[in-house]
């Protein structure tokens, strides 16, 4: 759910591993950030509401990944997934540090992008030189490409 | 002179709803804060209502720590977004001990969602309020109608109109299998009699029946009491 650039490039990345991949936005025109090697499916709907998570059946899907730019969107459609459809697995993505730590403790899967980028963005503008700086982003893309 | 320390109540929200809601318990002297993220909006109810507004989003921790939630007895979430009112009740239990909240529903069929979350004591469906009204007005409705809900307990108090095909028309209340924790608390006749039914009460077709009954027992219940009697076959 959610198909900014987050969200069309973990969708294309697991389509491109062979699962069934179904992408949800609201806006029809967030799928052109879906690259051409995405095989799944597209569905123009609004995620928080019950009666288009039914349509996509939602109930079969093994997992479930909220990545809206809305912090409240993310958690509420998470539970959704959880608590209404049975979804095993459930992740979000929180900008709000303090709101994802709670909705870890309350058992949700959730990333917080803000902290780790805010240390990142330090380290390059504390670099003594642009070669250093851009040397540092290297390393990141090494260590993200595992 | 003692009295019982006042309740404050704290508002999410500073639209129609939450600016009534206030202005009501402003009047019946609770303490009241408005948490409104709209500057224009929150200026529009502090100057109606007085210095009672916090300009903030109600989702977030650090207004809450402004806003003395930690010492509020009840927060309303009332905005016009279900997931902002699912998040603020949330906040308020997880991070601040909040006795009780109160959840506004947008879209009635996040109601049953809602309630089944530990965070949210209370919800509040306009649409499912004036849907029960309707039903309620209709000759016969082959629906149970929730009048209240008990807080806590899990149990809601529901109505039944017995209808004229009932299995249990022309049985007494002791001869009725009724699902677990239900039980009939009232008849009312159709001529508007109401008695509290004893073990050999019998009942009628069209009479209204008031019920204590499990949420989860609703579709049981009323298969007990609305249901045709099951065919014999040999």
């Amino acid at each position: 759910m959610g198909c900014g650039r987050v969200g069309a490039a973990l969708a294309a990345d697991l389509s491109s591993e062979g699962h069934e991949v179904l992408v949800l936005d609201t806006d029809p025109s967030a799928f052109r950030f879906l690259a051409d090697s995405f095989t799944g499916t597209t569905f123009v709907g609004n995620g928080l509401d019950i009666d288009v998570l039914e349509k996509v059946r939602l109930r079969e899907a093994d997992a479930f990944v909220s990545a809206t730019r809305g912090d409240n969107r993310n958690v509420m459609a998470a539970q959704m997934a959880k608590h209404v459809f049975g979804v095993k697995v459930v992740a979000s993505r929180v900008f709000d540090p303090l709101r994802e730590e709670m909705y870890r403790n309350m058992g949700l899967r959730t990333i917080n992008p803000t902290r780790v980028q805010a240390k990142r963005l330090k380290k390059v503008v504390e670099a003594p030189s642009d070669e250093a700086a851009n040397d540092i982003v290297a390393e990141f893309m090494r260590q993200e490409a595992g | 002179m003692t009295s019982a320390p006042r309740m404050y109540i704290i508002i999410v929200g500073g639209g129609k709803v939450g600016f009534h809601l206030a202005k009501e318990l402003v009047e019946a002297s609770y303490e009241v804060l408005v948490i409104e993220q709209d500057p224009i909006q929150a200026r529009v109810v502090a100057d109606d209502l007085g210095d009672i507004v916090l300009e903030g989003d109600g989702c977030e921790a650090s207004v809450h720590e402004k806003a003395g939630t930690r010492r509020a007895n009840m927060l309303l979430a009332v905005t016009g977004d279900d997931e902002d009112n699912l998040v603020a009740c949330q906040v308020a239990k997880q991070l601040f001990n909040v006795e009780r909240t109160v959840a506004r529903i947008n879209n009635p069929k996040n109601e049953a969602f809602f309630r089944r979350l530990d965070e949210v004591d209370i919800t509040v469906s306009a649409t499912s309020a004036i849907m029960a009204h309707i039903e309620q007005g209709l000759p016969t409705t082959h629906h149970l109608i929730q009048l209240l809900e008990l807080k806590g307990s899990g149990l809601e108090l529901v109505e039944v109109r017995i209808p004229e095909e009932s299995r249990v028309v022309g049985q007494s209340i002791k001869g009725i299998l009724l699902p677990y924790q239900s039980m009939i608390c009232l008849v009312v006749g159709p001529d508007g009699q109401p008695k509290v039914p004893a073990p050999d009460t019998i009942i009628h077709a069209d009479d209204e029946v008031i019920a204590v009954t499990l949420h989860e027992s609703e579709e049981q219940l009323r298969e007990a009491l609305m249901s045709p009697p099951p065919v014999r076959s040999f």
